[in-house]
This record gives structure tokens, sequence and C-alpha cells, in this order.
């Protein structure tokens, strides 16, 4: 008998996740059709592939900080990481004139080893996440200022470098379906990670550290070394950001990055995941950084002044949280 | 028969408090050594030092005759320690088994976790312990009562020949005691060293081989368990003889009512419950788990506002739609999750005392009058023997039962005439125990009304004037103070589809 107890609110708990989960996707479907029937030029493949493409280095980004996000910290430095990866690319490709592989491994490389001091600093100096983060920011910032003497570098004497993000591998196997490599890179790094959070010893303890640090620490596990390993791995994810958007601009803008960081953690947030850490999917940032672009891709197509574009995206995040405020409260109450 | 673990002259410091002096402690295979004292006597302080959560200052600590370092839980584990905290351990986000297996996950290749293993090894367990458990349910969902199976469970995996429980049964029932007890013989003869917290003499009687004792951080002495009457050990505890009065139940047929609830309904949790409080007398509240008791206390609190029903209170209709209206009211509830909803942890006593008075403290400008706060914390200090160096030390560093007198001065304070006790002396020693019972009858006597929830049926009767009892939401019955436990239980009993028979 105690046994049927024990199962009837998990299946209840489950289904109030799967519900979360659907709102954010039907509000994305909403999203969509509402666009479609206010302008014909919405839903088109060329705007659809635009919106796609748009989403990729805001969805790598919110994908690389879902993970920090579910361990209960917060990542502030991921925009200005962004940069820096992009811009040390630069430096082996453009200035040192190595083979575009290594300049890929250097984008991935300089963002997992930011992301282990970042670690570091959380875990080994017990410095807050948002505190700690907040530096870095700053200081990769600052660095990427330094290397690059406040100038773009670009990668004109690196054929096929925009080709990362903008060629379509898809394209050319299925003609009439142009989807960008970058969104397809977005796609795998969701992948991925999701299989790495749902299936892998690191998975489990990124949500257990969420959910309760101590119970882990007591339970033997290295907690540390855990957490700065997958500050490294979202770092990683960052650096593959970075790529993406260095292809697409076919250069490393130093000066870019600032600002990217919120809008990661927004789509996070909006696709259902906890700041309190212990809870959080992929899928559901995927779906919150796809709500962004839409909405900003629709509004534009609307004509609707880009000042206006940043209010309604506030405003989404505001409702987003309190809806599952709202669903919360009311599951508690049973 | 040789020491499994021998501990000795154990030292531990922490800023402002000498936690433990000299400890030597020892544990053999195969028996149940209880390890007893009041709250902040050095119990959880020394096992930690044993499960490598602490690193003494002092003396060693030697496992089969071998001197050996824990500067971890993991080398203590790996050495055969297992603990069951007190505070559950648990991960409430992962379900039963990920929580069993946390840190030992077994793996397939690329660091994939191979949870159908995972699963059936943690069923495995279970079906050991004879109980009944789905290992993928969350951890969330279950009762604390499971949840603590959870942990057992859990120590069992370690499939350790040391076993640390901290107060164990804190929140089991009569049957669930019975079936970890089951669990604990079962271990003590297949060899396993047991070392049992417990507050409950009863308990100790049943399950322990030796008993030690722990008073200020020291050993006070180890006996038999079977041989040494009860009355020794508690005299052992606390350095003094209790003596065990029946309640005394005053004439209140004078006295004004202070409080009364007709038809409160919320939900299914609480069904149609009217009674009566009247200023002076002491309302227990009996019931199984999930009768309904604290859900009724936090509707009259407003916590969880009621959905029909009147309460008035001093004769006057109130409504009460927060905790906010019902403070203005003069109700105060002490929950029995105090660290969670009680205390601001990491201020100190003083500014728990003051918390929900601010306002009185506070001039024109916005400034708080923090000496007239320090001559009413230390008031309530004296006067409820609140045990803390200072009115300026952080509440997260007093003991259980200190922790308890803070809120019950916070409430005091606020003038609340009208108090609701959840468990409140649950996790606190038979010490502090019998002054919080003292406190409540004191207060009583002043004309305060207060109503006791608790799950410890003589506590109740030790206490109440009147003893009310829930069943399913439902209130089946008020007794006369000092009613048999048979008569309480059966109305604890009573379903709703029995209630016609």
């Amino acid at each position: 008998m105690t046994g049927t107890q024990a199962t009837i609110p998990a299946q209840q708990r489950r289904s109030g996740a799967a519900r979360q989960m659907l709102l954010a996707f039907a509000s994305l479907i909403a999203l969509v059709i509402g666009f479609s029937l206010a302008s014909p030029n919405f839903f088109q493949v060329s705007n659809i592939m635009a919106i796609l493409q748009a989403t990729s280095v805001n969805g790598v980004l919110a994908v690389g900080v879902t993970l920090i996000i579910i361990t209960g910290g917060i990542d502030l430095s991921i925009g200005t990481l962004m940069t820096f990866c992009a811009v040390m690319t630069g430096v082996v490709l453009t200035w040192a004139g190595m083979p575009l592989i290594l300049g890929v491994l250097t984008a991935i490389g300089t963002g997992a080893a930011c992301g282990l001091v970042s670690g570091m600093f959380v875990a080994r100096m017990k410095i807050p996440p948002f505190i700690a983060t907040l530096g870095m920011m700053l200081m990769l910032k600052g660095l990427s200022l330094i290397v690059t003497g406040t100038k773009p570098i670009y990668f004109n004497d690196t054929p096929g470098f925009t080709q990362i993000a903008q060629g379509s591998v898809v394209g050319a196997l299925i003609p009439g379906l142009p989807l960008p490599n970058g969104v397809l890179i977005l796609f795998l790094v969701a992948a991925v990670t999701a299989w790495i959070l749902g299936r892998t010893v690191l998975g489990r303890y990124t949500f257990a550290l969420g959910s309760n640090e101590e119970a882990v620490r007591l339970s033997g596990v290295n907690t540390d070394a855990w957490k700065m390993a997958i500050y490294a791995l979202a770092g990683g994810i960052v650096g593959i950001g970075g790529l993406l958007i260095s292809s697409r601009l076919n250069s490393a803008q130093p000066a870019l990055g600032l600002g990217y960081e919120l809008e990661a953690i927004a789509a996070v947030v909006i696709g259902g995941t906890s700041l309190a850490g212990g809870r959080g999917t992929i899928l559901g940032t995927l779906i919150g950084a796809l709500i962004m672009s839409v909405l900003t891709n629709g509004l534009r197509v609307l004509s609707v002044a880009p000042e206006w574009q940043t209010v309604v995206t506030g405003a989404i995040i505001i409702v987003a949280v309190y809806a599952d405020q709202l669903r919360r409260r009311k599951a508690s109450q049973g | 028969m040789s020491d499994l673990v021998r501990m000795q002259g154990i030292d531990k410091r922490f800023p402002g408090v000498h936690a433990l002096r000299a400890v030597d402690f020892d544990l053999r295979a195969g028996e149940v050594h209880a390890l007893m004292g009041e709250n902040g006597a050095g119990k959880s302080t020394l096992m930690k030092c044993l499960s490598g959560v602490y690193q003494p200052d002092g003396g060693r600590i030697l496992i089969d005759g071998a001197a050996v370092a824990l500067p971890n839980p993991r080398a203590a584990q790996d050495l055969g320690i297992g603990i069951i905290h007190q505070e559950l351990a648990l991960m409430r986000d992962l379900n039963v088994a990920q929580n069993i297996w946390i840190g030992r996950e077994p793996r397939l290749s690329l660091g994939r976790i191979d949870e159908a293993r995972l699963n059936a090894d943690a069923a495995a367990i279970f079906r050991g312990m004879n109980v009944a458990m789905d290992p993928r349910a969350p951890v969330a969902a279950l009762t604390i009562a499971r949840q603590q199976m959870v942990e057992i469970a859990k120590a069992l995996s370690f499939r350790s020949r040391v076993l640390i429980m901290d107060e164990p049964t804190a929140a089991l029932n009569d049957s669930e005691i019975a079936e970890l007890f089951t669990i604990i013989r079962r271990l003590r003869a297949e060899g396993v060293g047991i070392i049992y917290i417990s507050h409950k003499m009863d308990e100790i009687r049943r399950i322990a081989d030796r008993v030690t004792v722990m008073r200020d951080g020291a050993t006070v002495g180890t006996v038999q368990a079977a041989e040494t009457p009860i009355a020794q050990i508690i005299a052992m505890m606390v350095g003094r003889e209790l003596v065990d009065e029946p309640v005394a139940i005053p004439d209140l047929s004078a006295a004004e009512c202070a409080l009364e609830l007709r038809g409160i309904t919320r939900g299914r949790e609480v069904r149609d419950v009217s009674f009566s409080l009247k200023r002076g007398e002491i309302l227990g509240f009996a019931g199984l788990m999930g009768a309904g008791r604290t859900e009724l206390a936090r509707a009259i609190f407003g916590a969880e506002p009621p959905e029909s029903g009147e309460i008035i209170v001093h004769g006057r209709p109130v409504t009460i739609r927060s905790p906010a209206d019902a403070v203005r009211a003069g109700i105060g509830y002490l929950s029995e999750d105090r660290k969670h909803y009680g205390l601001a942890l990491g201020m100190d006593v003083r500014a728990n005392i003051a918390l929900a008075s601010l306002a009185r403290y506070t001039d024109r400008l916005g400034r708080i009058d923090e000496q007239e706060l320090a001559a009413v914390s230390n008031r309530y200090i004296d006067m409820l023997s609140i045990r803390t160096p200072h009115d300026r030390q952080e509440v997260r560093l007093l003991s259980g039962g200190n922790q308890q007198k803070v809120v019950i001065a916070k409430w005091l304070l606020r003038d609340c005439d009208i108090l609701i006790f959840d468990e409140p002396t649950r996790g606190i020693d038979v010490g502090a125990k019998a002054e919080i019972h003292r406190l409540l009858a004191d207060l009583a006597g002043q004309g305060k009304a207060i109503i006791v929830i608790s799950s410890e049926l003589p506590e109740l009767l030790r206490l109440s004037h009147r003893i009310a009892v829930m069943c399913e939401g439902r209130l089946t019955g008020i007794l006369p103070g000092g009613a048999s436990q048979e008569r309480i239980m059966a109305l604890a009993t009573r379903r709703e589809g029995m209630a016609a028979e």
C-alpha cells in the first residue's frame, strides 16, 4: 500500500513538468501562427531560416548556461567569453595562419579553460557565482580589447571559415531545405548536452548540485571537481558560440559580447529552468531561445520599432516566470 | 570482543565554542551503542568527526585497532562508516534510486549511467528492508518518514560496518519505528556496529546494548542499557533528576473564550473543523501523520487561508487571509520546521526576537532603537533561559531547544496571546523538552491560549488540558486532558466511512 502512495505524486509531478514544457511550446506555436496570420512575409522558408540562424548563437550560449543554472549558479561571463573565444580563434587563424581545425579547437579550448577558471573561483574559492562570473565578464572583455588592440580581426585569409555558420551541409544533401550549418550545430550541441544531462554522471551531478549541494558532498562526491567540470563544459559550449558568431560576421569583433549573457539567461528562464537550481531542460531552453527570436523577427516583419521589441522581450520574461510561479503554487496546494 | 571503532581524546573547537573536550568513545562489532545527551552536548559533532565531515583538532580515531585519517566523507565511507544525518541529506529533485547511488552510479561507456541497474539495485535494497518503494519516485514527493527510509537504504547500500543513525525515528510513526528496529536488529546480527543517537528513552531500552551519555562536549559515562534505570540515564544527561508530573487541569469555566473556529474548511486536508479555545487553556492536537493538524494550524494562521468557515478571536469575527492578518489578531504560529519558517538563521538572537515587532522599535525616520531592542531581547533571554553567549550570537549556532525559545520570544514580544505550537519539541532533548513543557504551562498560566500539535502522545498527555483528535482532515473528537492513549488512537483512526458504524 505504501508503495502506491509514493507513486501517485510522482506521476503528478512528471505531468506538471510536462505541462510546463507544453506551455512554452504552445506559446511558441501560438506566436508563429499569430505572426503568420498578421503578415504573409513571416511564414516563408527564407524567413524561418533567418529566425533559426538568428537563434543559433543565443541558443548555443543558452544551452551552455542552462547547465550552470541547473547547478544553482549563474554565469554572467558567457557573452564576453564568446567574444574572447572568437578573438583567440582570430589570433590562431589570421595572425598565426594555422589551419582551420586548430582555430576550431582554440575556440572550444579557450571557452573550456575560461569556464574552468570561473568554476575554480566558484567551487574552490567559494566566490558566489554572480560575483565570480561578473569579474570574469569584465576581465574577458578587457582581454579581448587588449589582445586585438580594439580592432576587429578578419578571417579573410581562412577560406571556409564563414562556412561554419553560413554554409549548409543539409542544403547540399536535401535541396529545398537550406538549413544553415549554424542551426545544425545548435541542434547538435543541444542534443549532445541533453544527452549528457539525462544519461551521464556529469548530468546527474548537475541536477544533484542544484538540488542539495551539501547532501552531494556528504555522499562522498568531490563536488568542487564536478562543479568545475560543469563550468568548463559550459565554457566549451560558449566557445562554439564564439565560432558561430565570428563565422557569421567573418570577423572577431572585440567590442561585442556584453548583453549576450542576459539574452541567453532570458531564454533559459522562458524555457522553464528554475534559477533556484535542480530543475531544467535543454529542450525548454531551445524553445525559450526560439520564442525570443520569433518575437524579434515577427515584430520586425510587422515593422514594430526595435525599441519596442526589447520592451516586449522583457515583458515575456516576466510573464513566463509568473506563469511558472502560478503553476507551482497550484501544484504545491495539490 | 575487539573494538571496531575507538575514538580517543577527540577535541574539537568552533569559533566561540569548545564543542568536544577529549571525548572517548568505542563501538564493538554487532552492538547497538546509543549515544545520548542534550542538544549541544556534542553528539552530532562527535559523529561528524567519525564520518569525515569535521576534522577533530585533537585525539585519534582507530578502526580495527589501526589509527586512520578521515579527511572527507568519502574516506569514511571507504572504511565502511555510514551515517544517516539528522537533517535529511537528500536531493529533492532526484528520484529515490538516484539519491541512493549518488557518487557511485554504475557506469556504462562514455560516462553514461546504467539506470536499469541503478533502479534494480535500489529495489533489491528495499526488498531486503521489507519496504515497498518505487525506486523511480521523486524524493520531493515522499513524506518525511519515507525519505528517512531512503536515507537508511542509502546507508545500507554502502555495506557499512559502522552505521551512525542520528535521531532516525524523529519523524517516524510506531509501525515505521518497528520496521526500522527489525532492520537494525538484523544488521546487528550480521556484525554491523550501530551508533544510535536518540532522545527517546523507550527506544533506547528496546534497541540499545550500551549507552554512552555526553554532556557539555564531554562523555559522562557508558552504561549497560538493560541494567540501567531510565531515571539514572536522564540524570546523567541533565546532571540532575527530573520528575514527571501529571498535568494539572485548571478550572477554566469562568475564562473568556480566546479563539473559536466554525466550520473551517480547506481542500481535503481540513474539513469542517469547529472548536473553541479559552484563555489559559492548552488544547492538544493528536492524530496520525497526514491527519491535517499542520494544515489546520496553517489555515488558522493564514499561511494557507481557509476556503470557508469563521474564525472568532476574543468574541469578534476576524478575516484571516494572510499571516499578517493572523498576527494582527494576536495569533502566533511556531512551525514544526523552525529552520525554514521560524527563524532567520544567519541573523542574531536579538534580530530574530525583534523580527515581528520591529515597527515598535523604529522611530519616525526608520531608525531602529538597538539599545531598547538589546534590553528587550536580554529580558526574554533571561525569562526563557535561552542559552546563548550574548544576544548578538547567530541563531544557527544555538541548539534546537534554544532556537525554539527564540521563536517563542519573538511571538511573546509581538503580544500574541493565541499561540500555536507545531511539534514544539521535535529534535529537542529530554532536558530542554521538560523546560519547553514548563514554559508552555507557564504561558497558559499567564492567560495565553495555546494549541499544541504533537506526534508524541506522552507529550500531549503531559501538557494538554483537552485533547482534540483529527483524522483525515476532520475533527473526530475532543477528549479531556489525561485521556487514555487507547481512546485517542480510536478517534485518530476513525475514518469517515467508519463514522456511521
